[in-house]
């Protein structure tokens, strides 16, 4: 549905936008609000949840931005695999399902005060440096997979073995780390 | 649509994710929060892109984030598998091997 | 291929050569390299130990050296014979500008030609003091259009002789050719002749800051005839060597390193650019290390390789600072044929400035020195007879040792311009040359060793090259390196062939009437030794002669002006060394091969036989002939020290016909149409010089026949010396006698290190303070005012100098002995005596009294009071400190992001 709206071109343009616009907001509001309960549920498998509904999210800013296949891609990869993976590490780890106390560490004030400290600086630096920016959404038509696809293995092509390798390597290191002795 | 909202909402992930790392004593939720702080630069790249007109480049090293993601959480739970049958916990609290 | 030639102010024509061989020279190196990797390798496993595989690479080098020879000799006769018509003539260019078609590049009338660099060379040599004006003249528009200046320099140059080409009446070319031959003569018949260039192939392989610094090959006469020297004496070295260090211990690493040293040589000479040949100097200098300690269980031995290696340290200094004010003077070039042709293109005209190629020719003159044993720093050469023989005919005699005159021919631009040898009377070149040849000479005449005899010999014919270099006669020069060494390795060869039968080196000792045991040795030697005496027809005699004629000097005798120079004092030094060598080579016959053997009886007098331990069963009774593969290399290089002189017969020999005399001069010689070759005049060969030269060889000879066929072998067949001769009878002589013994001393005075630490300091900081002025002054590039680059540069020469000589009184030898081992042992010995033992005593005899005192004052109050203190210091510390170190890990990284924030709010608040 997001999709429609962002490839919406022959539509009013004040209307794509002002939906745009909505919809921004709406996912962000959702979003920052999850992000904060993953960081401060006492239940492990309640932040994961949330944490399904962050990455819910960023997806479908992927979306609003037009890019497709990165959005699917998020939602493949961490919601289907990812998630699943935490899941298992709660799991494996014998954490209790349901609320847990001593979850917070006892430097939580210096967290938040750095945490808040880091977002002014870059919530200043971002507006001193893109206040009135804007992107063209409607005049960017959303990519295809052809060309991403094209793009990685062609011009990309080398990151792209590069990336393989490390995820080959990662794969041994994590069975090395992680079995019996 | 403006470019700052992006990144505003990018930075606040961002931070969100940061404080995750440094006040959560749980080693899986403290993975999550890096999760956060990753899927914010994504946000980032992604509308820098299209902001640009360089969406195709964009997503290709989105696309590489994921990878490097997928494979740190990976070896960031097999870490933490080895340091709870170490110390049958995964409270980082009590990993306090630097302590002198 | 993309060399820039700047035009040479002679104009002419050039062609540029080319062919396979010439163009893919690297191989020759290349082989050799891989030839010392296989033998390093897999040689020990090998069933000849890897000598195989080092003489079959040098075998496949000395054909392709040969190949490449022929191929250079069809390109020089190709452009001999060009026309404009049929060949393609090289476009000249400075900076970049064509200057194809300027008055100087016009095909010219020959005669024309000849006549007017008749009269160039006389302008050049009999007023320097001109050349020195119209250098400060030019100076002034120096910030000029180059191009336009290199024009307006043409034509003032020539104003004065007439329109440049069409001064036809000038005179006959003969009426000048007393003085100076012109580098076009030889091509009579042509109405044109052009001149082969150098074939230079080159890769970049590192480019910085618009400098290419390349890697390649540059093949031109002088290459061509060192590539072939070096492979065919290598070769027969190599084969020698099979029987000579049969069963040595280290075979295979002795033909490791040979490969190595051939292949470094060979580097070397092909050198496209300076860098290359810094590169091949030093690895000439490790072989030549290693092979001089390849015996280095006996500590002279290792003392001689160490003495060699630090003495080649002192000149290559001098290499590095020369070849580095060469880059920076020649406006950033490495190429050796750029460097030559901005040095004779000449300050006025956009090339180097004289006072700068003075400078570097002084410093390269430190690195000639060092490397080709020129008096002061030859010490070294004699010390490195240590070394196997058939090292010392390779190394010390035919190739390595020449390097030195090598560098200064191939640089000759620089040092004939920055010595002003087309100019001068007198310059430092001859000067040392002229004294290293009287010094090695009469050195040679007072030792026992037959290898220092030939050691000394080898430093005065270096001497002689450098001589030749020094007057201007270059092809001479290099003519006479070719000659000496065939007849040096045979010589060399020859005393190994002696030694190996009588397992010494001592001639009074050891040797005597060798003749009857070694018929095939001795005639051998007898042909190298006159060759190496210079009488006719070897060729010694052509190559020495050629040298004496070179200098100019005869002329003087004969009542004529001449135009080299007034280098008559050159002649007269080579002379009394050509007669003394004569006479020494007199010696050592006698005492080596005539007379009664002397060897044989005391076996137990191995020193020298064990320094050489190719053989520990010790022959008892008579010597005999060496084998095969020791006479087969005496016998090729003998006959080729018979006809190699042949090469160079001179101009006009008995009416022979221009295409068989001077066919060495004409093959190898650049000619100065090149543009990076200096105009150098020829002198004429005189007959009444070759006769009386030859009467001097002649007489030397015939005196130390006296002396020792007549007088000595009259007291007795076995007597070495006359009883009561006349260095007992007269004080006068046997000072002499003495002193030469001593080597004049040299040796005794490096090795006198006195309160030379604080010397060496001091010029260390003197070179160093001047060389960071230097660099200084080359990075403000011509801001600078020319008086301060003057000054820091001849502060620099000073502390070169200062810093040589201090160094040299540190080094060297038994220098580094006394200098390192010595005061050491000293020291250490008066520590042990003085403190320990003193110690010792005293903590003895107080000890329980002391002990007491110890307990209850030290050790109760201090020592337990301050440890103590320092327990609780640092625990009061440590608890302060511990509440930071939590091994919290998510603490510290709150730490860390925190102040990153900071860092980064501070950042984008401050920009």
């Amino acid at each position: 549905m997001i999709t429609t709206v962002a490839s919406m071109v022959s539509a009013p343009v004040l209307g794509a936008v002002v939906a745009q616009n909505v919809f921004f907001y709406l996912i962000a509001a959702v979003m920052v609000i999850a992000a904060l309960r993953v960081v401060t549920t006492s239940n492990i498998v309640h932040a994961a949840l949330y944490l399904v509904v962050v990455l819910a999210g960023v997806a479908a800013q992927f979306l609003l931005l037009g890019a497709e296949f990165v959005g699917v891609t998020q939602v493949l990869v961490y919601i289907g695999a990812v998630i699943v993976l935490f899941l298992f590490g709660i799991m494996l780890t014998r954490a209790k399902v349901g609320n847990e106390d001593g979850l917070d560490h006892d430097n939580v004030i210096p967290a938040i005060l750095t945490a808040v400290l880091l977002v002014l600086v870059m919530g200043y630096a971002v507006v001193d440096f893109a206040g009135d920016e804007e992107i063209d959404v409607l005049g960017n038509s959303p990519t295809t997979v052809e060309q991403v696809s094209d793009s990685i293995f062609s011009t990309y092509i080398v990151a792209f073995e590069a990336i393989s390798v490390l995820l080959l390597a990662a794969l041994i290191g994590a069975i090395v780390v992680a079995r019996k002795e | 649509m403006y470019l700052v909202q992006f990144l505003l909402l990018s930075s606040i992930l961002f931070c969100i994710g940061v404080y995750g790392v440094l006040a959560r004593r749980n080693a899986v939720l403290v993975l999550m929060s890096i999760e956060l702080i990753l899927n914010a630069v994504n946000i980032n790249l992604i509308a820098f892109g299209a902001f640009n007109g360089a969406q195709i480049p964009a997503e290709v090293f989105a696309l590489f984030i994921i990878a490097v993601a997928a494979a740190e959480v990976g070896v960031g739970l097999a870490l933490v598998l080895t340091i709870y049958r170490n110390s049958k916990s995964i409270d980082l609290h009590q990993v306090d091997l630097l302590k002198g | 291929m993309n060399t820039t030639y700047l035009a040479a102010e002679s104009g002419g024509l050039a062609v540029e050569a080319s062919g396979f061989f010439l163009e893919n020279v690297w191989i020759i190196p290349a082989i050799m390299a891989v030839s010392f990797a296989i033998i390093l390798g897999f040689g020990k496993r090998m069933p000849r130990g890897g000598s195989e595989v080092g003489i079959a690479a040098v075998g496949v080098c000395f054909i392709l050296a040969l190949l490449t020879a022929g191929q250079w000799i069809g390109q020089v006769n190709e452009a001999a014979n060009c026309t404009p018509k049929t060949c393609d003539y090289i476009e000249y260019s400075i900076d970049g500008v064509d200057h194809k078609g300027e008055a100087g590049y016009i095909p010219l009338d020959y005669e024309a030609y000849a006549s007017d660099q008749a009269h160039a060379a006389d302008d050049t040599h009999a007023d320097d003091g001109e050349s020195h004006d119209t250098d400060a003249e030019a100076h002034g528009d120096e910030d000029g259009d180059h191009s336009d200046d290199e024009a307006h320099a043409e034509d003032d140059d020539h104003s004065d002789e007439g329109a440049y080409p069409i001064d036809t009446n000038a005179g006959s070319p003969d009426g000048e050719s007393a003085s100076a031959l012109t580098a076009f003569t030889e091509a009579e018949a042509g109405s044109t002749a052009a001149a082969a260039v150098a074939v230079v192939s080159e890769r970049t392989w590192w480019s910085n800051g618009g400098i290419n610094f390349t890697i390649g090959t540059m093949v031109d006469g002088l290459t061509v005839t060192l590539l072939v020297v070096v492979t065919l004496v290598s070769m027969l070295v190599h084969i020698y060597s099979t029987d000579y260090v049969a069963g040595d211990r280290r075979f295979t690493h002795y033909f490791g390193f040979l490969s190595l040293f051939t292949a470094a040589m060979l580097f070397f000479v092909t050198s496209a650019n300076v860098l290359q040949m810094i590169v091949g100097w030093e690895l000439v200098g490790v072989c030549s290390f290693a092979l001089i300690g390849h015996w280095w269980e006996e500590q002279p031995n290792s003392d001689a390789a160490l003495k060699a290696f630090l003495t080649n340290r002192v000149g290559d200094m001098g290499l590095l600072i020369g070849m580095i004010i060469l880059f920076f003077a020649s406006n950033e070039k490495w190429s050796i044929i750029d460097i030559n042709a901005a040095a004779i293109l000449g300050e006025g005209k956009g090339g180097t400035s004289h006072t700068m190629l003075l400078i570097a020719s002084l410093c390269l003159l430190a690195a000639v020195m060092s490397k080709s044993g020129q008096f002061f720093l030859h010490t070294w050469l004699p010390d490195a007879m240590a070394g196997p023989t058939p090292v010392s005919a390779l190394i010390h005699a035919a190739t390595m040792v020449v390097a030195g005159v090598y560098l200064i021919a191939r640089l000759y631009g620089v040092f004939f311009n920055g010595l002003s040898i087309g100019g001068s009377s007198i310059n430092a070149l001859a000067v040392i040359g002229a004294v290293t040849t009287l010094v090695g000479a009469s050195l040679a005449f007072v030792q026992d060793d037959i290898k220092k005899v030939l050691a000394y010999s080898t430093i005065s014919q270096l001497g002689y090259m450098t001589l030749a270099l020094g007057v201007g006669a270059w092809t001479a020069a290099v003519f006479h390196l070719t000659t000496h060494a065939l007849f040096k390795a045979c010589l060399f060869l020859g005393a190994g062939s002696v030694s190996h039968a009588v397992h010494s080196f001592d001639m009074k000792k050891d040797m005597g009437g060798m003749r009857k045991f070694m018929p095939t040795t001795y005639k051998t030697f007898l042909i190298g030794s006159i060759a190496l005496a210079g009488l006719p027809p070897l060729a010694g005699f052509w190559s020495k002669d050629e040298i004496l004629a070179g200098t100019g000097g005869w002329g003087f005798f004969e009542g004529e002006s001449h135009a080299n120079g007034a280098y008559t004092i050159m002649l007269v030094m080579g002379m009394i060394t050509a007669a003394m060598t004569a006479a020494y080579m007199t010696r050592v016959m006698y005492l080596t091969f005539f007379g009664e053997f002397r060897g044989g009886h005391h076996d137990d007098d191995h020193g020298h036989a064990a320094a050489d331990a190719h053989d520990d069963h010790a022959h008892h009774g008579d010597p005999h002939e060496s084998g095969p593969r020791i006479l087969w290399p005496l016998r090729i290089l003998a006959g080729l020290a018979v006809v190699a002189g042949l090469m160079n017969l001179p101009k006009n020999f008995l009416g022979l016909p221009s295409g068989i005399t001077l066919r060495f001069e004409h093959f190898v010689e650049p000619l100065a149409a090149t543009g990076y070759f200096p105009k150098i005049s020829h002198a004429d060969p005189s007959w009444s010089l070759a006769i009386f030269s030859t009467l001097v060889v002649a007489g030397a000879v015939g005196v130390a026949y006296w002396y020792y066929f007549v007088k000595v072998n009259a007291q007795s067949p076995s007597a070495t010396e006359m009883i009561n001769g006349p260095t007992e009878r007269s004080k006068l002589l046997k000072a002499g006698h003495t002193m030469l013994k001593n080597r004049y001393y040299l040796d005794h005075i490096y090795d006198s290190g006195a309160a030379v630490g604080a010397a060496g300091a001091t010029a260390m900081g003197s070179i160093f303070g001047a060389a960071a002025g230097l660099t200084l002054g080359f990075s403000l590039d011509n801001g600078l005012d020319q008086a301060l680059w003057s000054s820091l540069i001849w502060g620099m020469v000073l502390g070169l100098t200062v810093f040589t000589i201090v160094y040299l009184a540190l080094r060297t030898g038994t220098g580094i002995a006394s200098f390192t081992k010595r005061p050491l042992a000293y020291a250490a010995n008066w520590v042990h005596e003085n403190v320990i033992d003193a110690a010792v005593d005293e903590v003895g005899k107080n000890s329980v009294k002391t002990a007491d005192a110890l307990y209850k004052y030290i050790d109760q109050g201090v020592i337990d009071g301050s440890v103590n203190a320092a327990g609780r210091g640092s625990q009061g510390a440590g608890g302060e400190l511990r509440r930071w170190s939590t091994g919290q890990v998510q603490q510290y990284a709150t730490v860390m992001f925190a102040g990153a924030t900071l860092l980064a709010g501070l950042l984008i608040i401050v920009l």
